[in-house]
């Protein structure tokens, strides 16, 4: 075996390393660990040149090793593994020691502590360099089909863009048709364009396309796989609808006996009947029975549906069906759902009658919706003289919500503009900030500003109806301080409108694990980094879209949709991806089939040999977390590039300073005696 | 060699209960074979050599030395020395020359609260006049003495360079068969080898292996066990996952759980940590509450989980913390319990 | 953060400071440490970390092993329960280190010496107060050196000459 050679590159990041650490220093002490035939610092290693220094000094020096000590590897590990692949060296003989985020920039006032910690960082690197072995990366090949789970704006217009690409689309949506909440919306900022006149077309054109297959009123229920070889498991639910007969006459729900309040798509404020078809333009047109609500399914008789239709298209007895998918990609525009506004008590939503929903208010201001456009009371008969819009319900507030909802302020505005329109009401919104940062959106402002609707900056306080001054009599009264001219105000109003937030639905943490992405604390999908990788996760081959990854207005989703496609068909044009060869190994030889191991991989990687009595890694479901690694008893299993060896060293070279005077462990066997 | 050709054996006893020359002894009729294949010149327990004899003999005269028992007190240390001095091959035999064992289970205290127990506190010890072994007694007919007892049990390459081990509480017959055959056939395995199997017990063990899941724990006394399944499986703590084979899985056969006494298995350096790493997969529990609620039916892990390795673990003892001069173990006697925050 | 004095708050800590090996999950703890640095918040100098790709790869050796080569504390951080990148390395995490602690008390290992934590990569600030907390956690209870426990340093016998005596010199 020839001699290793360790190369050490300290970088000084400019300032920013070496403003705090030694450099020099570093580099000096590195030269005397074992094994480093050549230690540098250097002002940019990421530079070309500092790229270059490496790649010749492997040629020059015959390096067989390297350490560069900079930032973070999420950062520079792919460059450096480059430049030591143009070198000629396997890049996974290389370790990034990062002594920028984590030493230079957390110890700023003190040169000694964080040298002396950027020395650590690096004497582990070191060590651990050591006992790196040379990795091949795997190569997947991509699928070509793609599935897109959730059928809102995103998801449509990924599909559009991936199928008018001419690519296979799978299509799954939970609900009976596509279309999500743009669907319910009737106008939308700053254009105040007809939303369905816009959204329609999409939806049709999805429906239609020949690359799309569409797969509504079903849910994706497992995921197995990896990039480019996803195979995915999707229960259609039963529409209780032979969809090839059905024509979407309407027969069937228009002699259906059961009403039931339309929680869905009119937000509770209209009903719809037991069998439905959630909206006239629906994609697609076919209705489903809600077994639930059904009186057939309750009683055993009815079946109104079923007599009238004319193509014997109803089917009572129809199962969910299960289909499975082989995809090579998968792009998540699952969206976000409304706060619950009854979270906050004060404003008297559910309590009081003429407090509304933003997404009531929606439903009530569309053509179609349950009042045919008209603004009216709860009463249904009376129209409002004074409207309060109350903006930042359940965000912008630690008892629910930190963050902020990034549409409700337009949407506020756009109900202002609207109210005044429909019925010449007088609007107050409640403000805490005016958010409009996009494109026309200030301009938006200024004109409702001039359409005279008053916007008053506080957060409201309570609505009551309880009246105290003249005036408030059957009246909604919103208290809130009005900061800018610093007094506390009261004002009366007939009907209030609160601007919930937009919410990761209930179920989001659950179906971040079914795909394997992350989630954040509040439940929405995480990016793999917020700015230069909005729409990919960390599990590569699984994208996001849309306001699950966030709160996000209609084109910031459709830019997002539009982008996973694009990351999506470069995938498919790549034809395969590699892969890293991060993975687990178990020795068979030496396996001595406890099964400790067989339930503990997270994607069943690992499968019991009942002959051989030996538990296997499937390396191509192996994502290398290594937890059958740590929780081998035999130690038979080894994680590739987290192996045992490598990180037992890392932990001496960390404690470099420690160590000193300390016996080294004494391994029970393999050792030669002399070793000990 | 000796004279006649043979190769010169010498076996020695240091702190031991005697399991190991009883082990030897069971090799039955094959032990003719050894006494007939080698010049015993050294076997405190079954024949009558002095010490003097072995400080006579040449260094390195002697071929193989069999050392079983732990370092336990300086007499075992010197002795050791002095067998490594007089042997060509230092052979760790057995579990407490290689790993601690039952003595080494000490290492949970400190001299001076052993004593105390045994001498003065235990319930059983009737000792009015609060009589303690002294390492040095005058007595009319001069000065009497007992070893001197260390505050830490040592393992017997802790002390001297050791070539081979032979591991096992005691180390199975045909495991010393294979020891004795290897030195006569001088095809001997490289220096620092393990003679016994490179898999664990459940390798040997003829219960029927499913996945594992773990809801309580269960002692002996505790339950019957179904004679066909894995014991971890039904809540039994079994060693046997992390426990070197070769022994036949002697113990899950007769519905106990392997204890561990053939050590860690092959380049394991910490069978305990093995063991915290396997049995803390295995158990159920999704919250700080459940997964304490579990393991408050495994009392004393740290006893389960280094019973025969603790002086060669890397911890190697209970901590020591200097008190007026003195080494004092110092053990947490609270038993931690997760952080309910760590469900959030 | 200018350096403690820490033998204020332990005398034992004279001529040094706390030294904590740190096991950061590669996805959220290691990623809120970049954080951390990126916005410049300070914490105390005491934690060399080491990257793993998930705190299910913690295999309990590393943390006896750390503690017997001179830490004075281990702390693991991996991502927060449900937000695990592969599922649910953190609950084993927590399963095998409630083990540990357990174990380690008995070999008379402070649990505060072992300490589990999550931090999500958008929580530098958490990450920051843990590591400051577990510092200021580490520095009362003194220094663990668990080097002189191996080598148990003080007289093993009671006096020198019985030592002589006993080895026939």
């Amino acid at each position: 075996m020839t001699e290793e050679k360790v190369g050490v590159y300290v970088c000084h990041c400019g300032h920013n390393i070496a403003g705090t650490v030694d450099v020099e220093d570093v580099a000096e002490w590195a030269a005397g660990m074992p094994n480093v035939a050549i230690s540098r610092d250097y002002k940019f290693m990421c530079s070309s040149l500092g790229q270059e220094l490496v790649e010749e000094d492997v040629k020059e020096y015959g390096l067989t090793r390297i350490v560069v000590a900079a930032c973070s590897p999420h950062m520079h590990e792919p460059t450096f593994r480059r430049a030591c692949e143009r070198a000629g060296l396997n890049p996974y003989l290389f370790e990034m020691a990062n002594i920028r985020e984590h030493a230079s920039w957390v110890h700023t006032d003190d040169i000694n502590a964080a040298t002396e910690k950027a020395k650590a960082i690096v004497g582990g690197s070191i060590r651990r360099v050591m006992e790196l072995e040379p990795l091949e990366p795997f190569i997947a090949e991509i699928n070509e089909p793609t599935l897109v789970v959730g059928g809102g704006i995103a998801g449509i217009n990924t599909a559009l863009e991936i199928a008018n690409a001419g690519h296979p689309v799978y299509m799954v949506e939970r609900e009976p048709s596509i279309g999500g909440h743009m669907a319910q919306l009737d106008k939308t900022f700053p254009t105040l364009d007809c939303s369905a006149c816009i959204l329609t077309p999409k939806m049709f054109d999805v429906g239609n396309h020949p690359n799309i297959t569409l797969m509504t009123y079903s849910e994706v229920e497992q995921v197995d796989g990896y990039v480019g070889n996803f195979t995915v498991r999707v229960r259609k639910k039963a529409r209780k609808i032979i969809t090839d007969l059905c024509t979407g006459c309407g027969d069937c729900w228009s002699r259906c006996p059961a009403k039931v309040v339309d929680d869905v798509y009119e937000a509770g404020l209209g009903y719809r009947t037991a069998i439905y078809r959630p909206f006239p333009q629906a994609v697609p047109k076919y209705p489903v029975i809600d077994v639930d609500t059904c009186i057939y399914y309750e009683k055993g008789t009815c079946k109104a549906c079923q007599k009238f239709c004319p193509t014997d298209a109803i089917d009572f007895d129809q199962e969910d069906e299960i289909v499975v998918l082989n995809v090579g990609n998968i792009v998540l525009a699952t969206g976000y759902k409304l706060f619950d506004a009854r979270k906050v008590p004060q404003y008297g939503y559910g309590r009081l009658a003429n407090v509304f929903t933003s997404m009531e208010f929606e439903r009530m201001v569309n053509a179609s919706g349950p009042t045919g456009g008209k603004v009216l009371l709860r009463d249904g008969v009376t129209e409002p003289q004074t409207v309060g819009i109350i903006h930042c319900v359940g965000s912008r507030d630690r008892s629910y919500n930190q963050y902020c909802s990034n549409t409700c302020c337009m949407a506020a505005l756009k109900f202002a503009h609207l109210v005044k329109e429909r019925t010449g009401a007088e609007i107050y919104n409640f403000y805490i900030d005016i958010r409009t940062p996009s494109k026309n959106y200030e301009e938006f402002y200024h004109r409702i500003l001039e359409e005279g609707a008053h916007l008053i900056r506080g957060r409201a306080a309570e609505v009551t109806d309880a009246a105290r001054l003249p005036g408030e009599e059957g009246k909604l009264i919103i208290q809130a301080e009005d900061t800018l001219i610093g007094k506390q105000r009261r004002i009366p109003v007939d009907m209030v409108v609160l601007m919930a937030a937009m919410e990761p639905y209930d179920d989001a943490v659950e179906v971040s694990h079914r795909f394997g992405i992350g989630c954040s604390e509040a439940g929405f999908f995480t990016e793999k980094h917020p700015k230069l990788d909005p729409v990919a996760t960390m599990t590569d081959g699984v994208f996001i879209a849309g306001a699950c990854a966030g709160p996000k207005d209609i084109p910031e989703s459709v830019e997002q949709g539009a982008a996973a496609a694009a990351r999506v068909l470069t995938l498919i044009g790549q034809g395969e991806i590699e892969i890293e060869p991060i993975r687990a190994t178990i020795d068979e030889d030496r396996c001595s089939g406890c099964r400790i191991c067989n339930n503990l991989c997270p994607y069943s990687a690992i499968e019991f040999v009942e002959d051989l009595g030996v538990s296997r890694v499937n390396p191509a479901l192996c994502k290398g977390c290594g937890t059958c690694v740590a929780a081998c008893p035999s130690q038979v299993i080894e994680g590739q590039h987290f192996t045992f060896d490598s990180i037992m060293a890392q932990i001496e070279g960390v404690l470099y300073d420690r160590m000193e005077d300390t016996e080294r462990v004494t391994y029970l066997g393999s050792q030669p005696a002399e070793a000990k | 060699m000796a004279s006649n050709g043979k190769p010169k054996l010498a076996l020695y006893w240091a702190s031991s209960c005697g399991g190991c020359e009883i082990a030897v002894l069971a090799l039955h009729e094959k032990i003719l074979e050894v006494a007939d294949a080698f010049d015993i010149v050294f076997w405190p327990c079954a024949m009558d050599f002095k010490e003097e004899d072995i400080k006579a003999m040449d260094d390195g005269s002697i071929d193989v030395c069999l050392f079983n028992g732990a370092i336990r007190n300086d007499d075992n240390e010197h002795m050791a020395h002095l067998l490594r001095q007089k042997s060509k091959v230092m052979v760790a035999f057995g579990s407490c020359a290689m790993e601690g064992c039952m003595p080494g289970l000490a290492n949970f205290t400190d001299r001076e609260q052993m004593m105390n127990f045994i001498y003065h506190d235990s319930p059983t010890t009737d000792n009015p006049e609060s009589i303690e072994p002294q390492v040095i007694t005058e007595v009319a007919e001069g000065e009497l003495r007992l070893p001197a007892f260390w505050n830490t049990v040592r393992t017997l390459d802790q002390v001297v360079p050791v070539e081979y081990y032979l591991p096992g509480c005691p180390p199975e017959a045909k495991w010393i068969e294979v020891a004795v055959g290897a030195i006569l056939s001088g095809e001997l395995p490289p220096p620092g080898s393990v003679i016994g199997a490179d898999v664990t017990v459940c390798d040997e063990c003829p219960r029927t292996k499913s996945e594992k899941k773990i809801t309580r724990f269960y002692r002996p006394q505790e339950i019957i066990p179904d004679p066909d399944i894995c014991l971890l499986e039904q809540g039994i703590f079994c060693a046997g996952i992390a426990t070197r084979g070769g022994c036949g899985a002697l113990c899950p056969q007769v519905n106990m759980g392997c204890r561990g006494c053939y050590g860690p298995n092959e380049g394991v350096i910490d069978g305990g940590a093995r063991l915290i790493g396997a049995i803390g997969s295995v158990i159920e529990g999704r919250t700080a509450e459940d997964i304490d609620a579990v393991l408050d039916t495994l009392p004393d892990p740290a006893g389960y989980f280094y019973r025969f390795s603790l002086p060669h673990s890397l911890l190697r003892r209970v901590h020591l913390v200097n008190d007026n001069g003195r080494n004092v173990a110092q053990p947490i006697k609270e038993v931690p319990r997760l952080d309910p925050s760590l469900n959030e | 953060m200018p350096e403690k004095n820490y033998s204020e708050i332990n005398p034992a800590w004279e001529g040094r400071k706390p030294v904590i090996v740190g096991f950061l999950c590669n996805w959220c703890s290691y990623r809120a440490a970049d954080l951390a640095g990126t916005s410049r918040f300070g914490y105390p100098a005491t934690l060399r970390d080491i990257r793993i790709m998930c705190t299910g790869r913690l295999d309990p050796t590393f943390v006896i092993k750390a503690l017997r080569e001179g830490a004075d504390g281990v702390l693991v951080m991996g991502c927060h329960p449900h937000q695990c990148h592969y599922d649910e390395g953190n609950y084993k995490a927590m399963r095998r280190m409630a083990l540990l602690r357990r174990t380690l008390a008995q070999l008379g290992v402070h649990p505060d010496r072992v300490q589990l934590g999550w931090a999500s990569a958008a929580q530098g600030a958490l990450f920051t107060e843990t590591v400051t907390a577990m510092t200021e956690r580490i520095a009362e209870l003194g220094p663990l050196e668990w080097r002189d426990t191996i080598e148990d340093i003080a007289p093993r016998t009671p006096s020198p000459e019985i030592e002589e005596v006993a080895h026939g010199k």
